[in-house]
């Protein structure tokens, strides 16, 4: 009972973060693994992206309280994923158009 | 002697410019051109002849003469091939048979090739022919004269397979080079031998009076002869192959498929006399370093002189009987030079073969003329088809009649005074020989006549002709066989001159081992018995061929096993065949072709196979699949994490 | 600049015109022009050659110059030459003057052919000139890379499979003697690759040239045709057009044997003599068995593919007796066999184009036809079994003279065995010979083809006048070698 009044009452441990992120990040990887629809292994991309940005900045909070750096490198990584995201959404599209379908199997046009 | 060099320049220009201008002229014009430049190396050669026999005698000895020599191709610094003249008693000699014969088929031909197709190629051929035998026995050293040996040697394909559109010709042609070029292979081996030990090619140095040069290979030895033993053995070797010596006498008789002027060149005074005539270049070398050699050699040619002579009984062709003769007396001069001494009454081998050479040269050539006429008469080379042909060609009978009388043997015909000098030598050497080579010359004697018999008596040609029914068919045995014209008769009476006269030539003055003179005479005991001999010979052909007779067919039936043999001619063809055929053919060059493809190049095309099945193998990591790789990429960074964790 | 460096000039000259021509006519101008050009520097450089020569000059090597051209690596640009590869550069002039004439009528693409041709000309007279290990090696690569275009695009029959598989042998062939090159120069401890530096240093150290000697030698040997790494020669030449078959049979194959004696044995001498007797083997065996392999065939091109593999192991075989007779008759039946194995090719290309076929069984009595081929054809295997007069008379007896001046058993054995090959050589030449040139016709469509017109008969009778010359007047250029090649038997008999 002391544990957890402790955990909730204190600081939040470095751990939850982390916990968190590990958790998004596998479930992504899982996702990435697993999925066949090419827009659910994008979706699956972006959670690992976030459960690294989680990690950037729990650690920047917890290892240098008082500078940005953390924050700012996941700001870039959020608009970076963003792009990706849009030039990722227009390929698919694109197969889509040309394949009628977005089952990654498919694409294996360019093996030979 | 310096204008000697034209003797060897001007064929050669006569060939060049005939095989250039090839169908520029008239035929009848390159025939002339290279008649008459024949005609001037007869010239010069009997004038060649006529100063040296007169002025180059030292202390009652023929002296060498080299008017001429330049290096052509250096070896190394003792050895080099020169190009030159050397005139001696013998390739005097030779300068003189072959010109006169070459001559005299130029002239021939004129008239018998006449309207053939490629009648300048033919003359060319003649040209480079000649020039190759006069290049060769003029040679002053062994290398020059296995360059005119080989040249001579693709004349001869050349002018056997003059008719090239006749397969039987291409593949005689073919026999005859590839069979004296496996000659000529033992003839360099030969060379190479000799010349490695003795560090020179040098007629001179070789056949002169120091034999230090000898000194070298002297102790050596290979399975137990001495190499210079092997050398000059393999030198023989050559030689047999170019004068037919079994058992490479198969290319001879096919030869016959050339023209037949081109037979009486070939047969009766050049080709195949070369080897006899490497031979007596090289005599003493072989008399004094290698006797057992030439011991060899004479016991070769008495064999093969008896071995072609039973042939000969056989045949129907008459050139090929012509043919069988001329190996069996080329025989006659191999076995003469074996059974030879050297000096003084010891050398009557060497002055009876030299001789022997130039009689036979004579009267063959008139023999192979005289046949030739035959068949343009009657146009079959088969004696069935003739018969009874003396009524209509007088000329050639009776020439034909005195060359038969000359190589039995018969006084005072040329062939009687060399023929007895052979067998008076083979007596010396050894009885055996001597009575084998009597009863070989006996052969001699029935198979000319019988040969004889045959064309000239016998059934009436025109009654055979209308037998046979072909009498109105195409081959034109219709009309009524003629003489031939004076180009044609012409050297066929000038060659049977010489034939009655050549015999009393006291030829021992001008040619002997030594080059010392050299008196002949008679040894009445043998000439007396050959002559017995011979005559019986001809009283038995008389008697089975003069008029038609069953006898022969009789005498065959009873003998049926050897007369099948010798008309097969003993298969010697057909053992050549199968090793060529079975042997060479299948059992190398095939496998060695299906080893090329299906061994080594398979090896090399299996590595090429192999790279490109690991590379199928190893394609499907490459799937496309992001999926999979994005596995493979996380067991890996897994393992590698694992790894470092664990060391 | 240097006067050697031209034979490379030209060729890039060439190029340059051929790029700027439009038409075929343009484009033979242009390679008829420079090719002439090459046979004119070539018979200049002789006569300055030997007259320099005469003069006294006993320079190993004469119109040398040397350019640093990449100084970090110490890769020179330098040229030479000697009486050998004057020969050679000889015989190149001649066969690409004739190979312009033989593909006259080259179809399709002749701009892209003749640039090809030129490129692999560059190669050819760049390898002949330089002097410099690397150099060398890179003009050997240029010579190769344009013979798989040329087979590829312009070849016939299984052409793709051909071009693959030379391209790849002969490939492999230059890994290992790239491996062997930079052994040689990193363990001789010269400053730069020029092969007279290496020689005279002469300090590599018998085990590490006991490792690049047979990598060096079979590199080259590869090209060679060396047994057993000659597969390549039959399908390629068979598949190839014809002025290729002649570069290639012609020249090409050359560098191999040219190489083989100038790297490999001039600057490793004692693994040289410690390993010829296994090379020495495999060059017998390639001597005889080239021409039993020839005999079966019935294909004129493999026929002579195969008696090229004969040949050139004779090549392979004199230089390995090492000594000066047999040395120079190597490089004699190098020239010979340019010579006569260019007429052979010719010819076969000529005949090809007229019967569209090369099967001997299917052709026969084409003297009547054609008259002219016929008879060059005549002359053509005349050359090849060794005939006084021609060409490979001289070369062959230099060889057996040469090789016969050992006096072991297994010297004289291999050397026996070497002779035999004239009479097999007989056998097949005899064989097509009295199959397709004599006897009658076999197909009654061949009794309408007409004979050579006249840039064929240019291109023959320029080889057959070469044979002749050489096989009649042998003394110069055999003497013009044997000079030439006494520093290297020099370095080997040390």
């Amino acid at each position: 009972m002391e544990f957890l009044t402790s955990f909730f009452s204190g600081p939040v441990p470095v751990e939850a973060y982390l916990a968190v992120s590990l958790i998004m990040f596998f479930a992504g990887v899982y996702g990435f693994l697993t999925r066949k629809s090419m827009l659910m292994i994008l979706v699956s991309i972006e959670l690992m992206l976030n459960a690294a940005d989680i990690n950037f900045v729990a650690f920047n909070r917890y290892l240098y309280p008082g500078q940005f750096e953390g924050f700012y490198f996941t700001l870039f990584t959020i608009a970076i994923a963003a792009c990706e995201t849009a030039v990722a959404i227009a390929i698919i599209i694109n197969i889509y158009r040309n394949l009628t379908s977005v089952e990654v199997g498919n694409l294996d046009q360019m093996k030979e | 002697m310096q204008y000697t060099i034209l003797i060897l320049v001007l064929p050669l220009l006569s060939f060049i410019f005939l095989g250039l201008m090839d169908s520029k002229f008239k035929p009848k014009t390159a025939g002339l051109i290279g008649t008459i430049v024949l005609g001037i190396i007869t010239a010069l050669s009997y004038y060649t002849a006529f100063e040296y026999f007169t002025m180059y005698k030292v202390e009652g000895v023929y002296q060498k003469v080299i008017p001429f020599e330049m290096e052509w191709l250096r070896f190394t610094d003792l050895l080099s091939i020169k190009l030159g003249i050397l005139i001696d008693a013998i390739s005097v000699m030779m300068l003189v048979v072959i010109s006169t014969v070459s001559f005299m088929v130029n002239l021939y031909s004129l008239s018998y090739m006449d309207g053939e197709k490629g009648f300048q190629r033919y003359y060319a051929f003649l040209s480079l022919f000649t020039f190759s035998m006069l290049g060769l026995v003029v040679a002053t050293n062994i290398f020059q004269m296995y360059i005119f040996w080989e040249l001579v040697g693709v004349s001869s394909f050349l002018l056997i397979g003059f008719y090239y559109s006749k397969p039987s010709a291409v593949a005689a042609a073919k026999k005859a080079f590839i069979v004296t070029r496996f000659a000529d292979m033992f003839f360099l081996i030969g060379i190479l031998v000799l010349s490695f030990y003795t560090k020179t090619f040098d007629f001179g140095v070789l056949t002169g009076e120091n034999p230090i040069v000898f000194a070298a290979g002297a102790g050596a030895t290979f399975m137990g002869f001495s190499v210079l033993s092997w050398a000059m053995a393999l030198i023989f070797i050559g030689g047999a192959g170019k004068s037919a010596m079994f058992p490479l006498q198969i290319w001879l008789p096919d030869a016959m498929e050339g023209p037949t002027p081109v037979s009486a060149l070939i047969h009766a005074a050049t080709m195949v006399v070369a080897g006899v005539f490497l031979v007596a270049r090289l005599f003493p070398v072989y008399y004094f370093q290698t006797p057992e050699v030439l011991h060899g050699i004479a016991y070769v040619g008495a064999f093969t002189a008896l071995f072609a002579a039973v042939i000969a009984c056989v045949q129907t062709d008459i050139k090929r009987v012509l043919a069988f003769s001329t190996i069996s007396q080329i025989a006659f001069m191999m076995v003469a030079l074996g059974v030879s001494g050297y000096e003084g009454h010891e050398g009557t081998g060497y002055m009876a073969s030299m001789f022997h050479l130039f009689t036979h040269a004579m009267f063959k050539a008139l023999l192979f003329l005289g046949a030739g006429s035959v068949i343009h008469a009657v146009h079959s080379n088969e004696m069935k088809d003739m018969g009874g042909l003396r009524k209509y060609m007088p000329i050639t009978n009776w020439t034909f009649l005195i060359a038969c009388l000359a190589i039995a043997g018969i006084p005072p015909f040329s062939g009687f005074f060399s023929k007895d000098e052979i067998l008076a030598a083979s007596f010396e050497f050894s009885p055996l020989i001597g009575w084998l080579m009597t009863f070989i010359a006996a052969l001699t004697a029935f198979y000319m006549f019988r040969l004889y018999y045959n064309i000239f008596w016998g059934k009436d040609y025109a009654v055979k002709a209308a037998a046979h029914g072909h009498g109105h068919d195409d081959h034109g045995h219709g009309h009524t066989p003629h003489e031939s014209p004076f180009a044609m008769a012409f050297p066929l009476v000038f060659l049977a001159a010489v034939t009655c006269v050549a015999g009393f030539i006291p030829f021992g003055e001008f040619v002997s081992a030594t080059g010392a003179d050299y008196h002949i005479h008679i040894d009445m005991k043998v000439a007396i018995t050959s002559v017995v001999v011979a005559l019986i010979s001809i009283s038995v052909a008389t008697i089975m061929y003069r008029k038609p007779s069953t006898t022969p067919d009789k005498l065959a039936a009873s003998f049926s096993g050897l007369f099948k043999a010798a008309s097969n001619r003993f298969y010697i063809d057909e053992v050549y065949l199968f090793i060529t055929r079975k042997i060479v053919f299948n059992s190398i060059s095939r496998p060695i072709a299906w080893f090329d493809r299906h061994v080594i190049d398979a090896t090399m095309d299996g590595f090429a196979n192999t790279t490109q099945w690991v590379s199928i193998r190893i394609k499907s990591f490459q799937s496309g699949q992001i999926q999979q790789y994005a596995y493979v990429f996380l067991f890996g960074t897994l393992l590698i994490a694992a790894l470092i964790l664990i060391f | 600049m240097n006067f050697l460096s031209i034979f490379v000039l030209i060729p890039v000259l060439m190029m340059v015109g051929l790029f700027a021509s439009n038409n075929r006519k343009q484009l033979l101008t242009v390679m008829t022009i420079g090719a002439s050009l090459l046979m004119i520097m070539s018979a200049t450089l002789t006569y300055m050659y030997l007259t320099e020569r005469a003069a006294g000059n006993v320079a190993e090597m004469l119109f040398m110059a040397d350019t640093v051209w990449y100084a970090p690596f110490n890769i020179h640009y330098s040229v030479g030459v000697d009486g050998i590869s004057v020969a050679m550069l000889i015989l190149s002039s001649i066969i690409v003057f004739t190979g312009v004439f033989a593909s006259w009528k080259i179809d399709p693409l002749p701009k892209e052919f003749f640039l090809w041709f030129s490129l692999l000309s560059i190669g050819v007279y760049g390898f002949f000139i330089t002097t410099d290990l690397f150099t060398m090696f890179m003009y050997y690569e240029i010579a190769l890379i344009p013979m798989y275009l040329l087979i590829g695009i312009w070849g016939t029959g299984r052409k793709e499979y051909s071009a693959m598989k030379l391209t790849l042998m002969l490939m492999g062939g230059s890994a290992l003697l790239l491996v062997g090159i930079l052994g040689i120069y990193f363990s001789s401890g010269a400053t730069t690759m020029n092969l007279l530096e290496i020689a005279k240093l002469h300090n590599i150290p018998v085990e590490m040239q006991r490792y690049f000697f047979p990598l060096t030698f079979m590199g080259f040997g590869v090209l060679g045709a060396l047994f057993p790494f000659h597969t390549w020669s039959p399908d390629g030449h068979a598949s190839a057009p014809t002025a290729v078959s002649m570069l290639h049979a012609g020249v090409l194959m050359k560098l191999g044997g040219y190489g083989a004696f100038r790297v490999a044995m001039y600057l490793m001498p004692e693994a040289a003599h410690e390993m010829a007797w296994i090379f020495l083997i495999l060059t017998g065996i390639s001597v005889v068995y080239g021409a039993f392999g020839a005999i079966h065939q019935t294909d004129l091109k493999y026929i002579n593919a195969y008696s090229s593999v004969s040949h050139c192991g004779l090549v392979l075989f004199a230089i390995l007796m090492m000594n000066e007779t047999a040395t120079t008759g190597a490089i004699m039946q190098m020239l010979s066999h340019g010579l006569m194995t260019a007429l052979f090719f010719a010819l076969i290309g000529m005949i090809y184009g007229r019967t569209h076929t090369r099967d001997i069984r299917l052709m026969g009595g084409l003297m009547k036809v054609l008259p002219f081929l016929g008879v060059s054809y005549v002359i053509a295997g005349m050359a090849s079994l060794g005939l006084p007069s021609l060409s490979g008379f001289v070369a062959e007896m230099t060889i057996f003279v040469g090789s016969f001046q050992h006096t072991d058993t297994f010297h004289r054995v291999l050397t026996i065995t070497a002779v035999s090959s004239i009479v097999i050589t007989a056998v097949y030449i005899l064989k097509v010979v009295g199959k397709i040139i004599f006897g009658p016709i076999q197909d009654k469509h061949h009794e309408e083809l007409t004979d050579a017109v006249w840039y064929e008969r240019v291109a023959v009778s320029v080889l057959i006048v070469a044979i002749f010359a050489m096989g009649s007047a042998p003394f110069w250029i055999s003497s013009m070698i044997g000079e030439s090649v006494i520093p290297v038997i020099g370095q080997l008999i040390k």
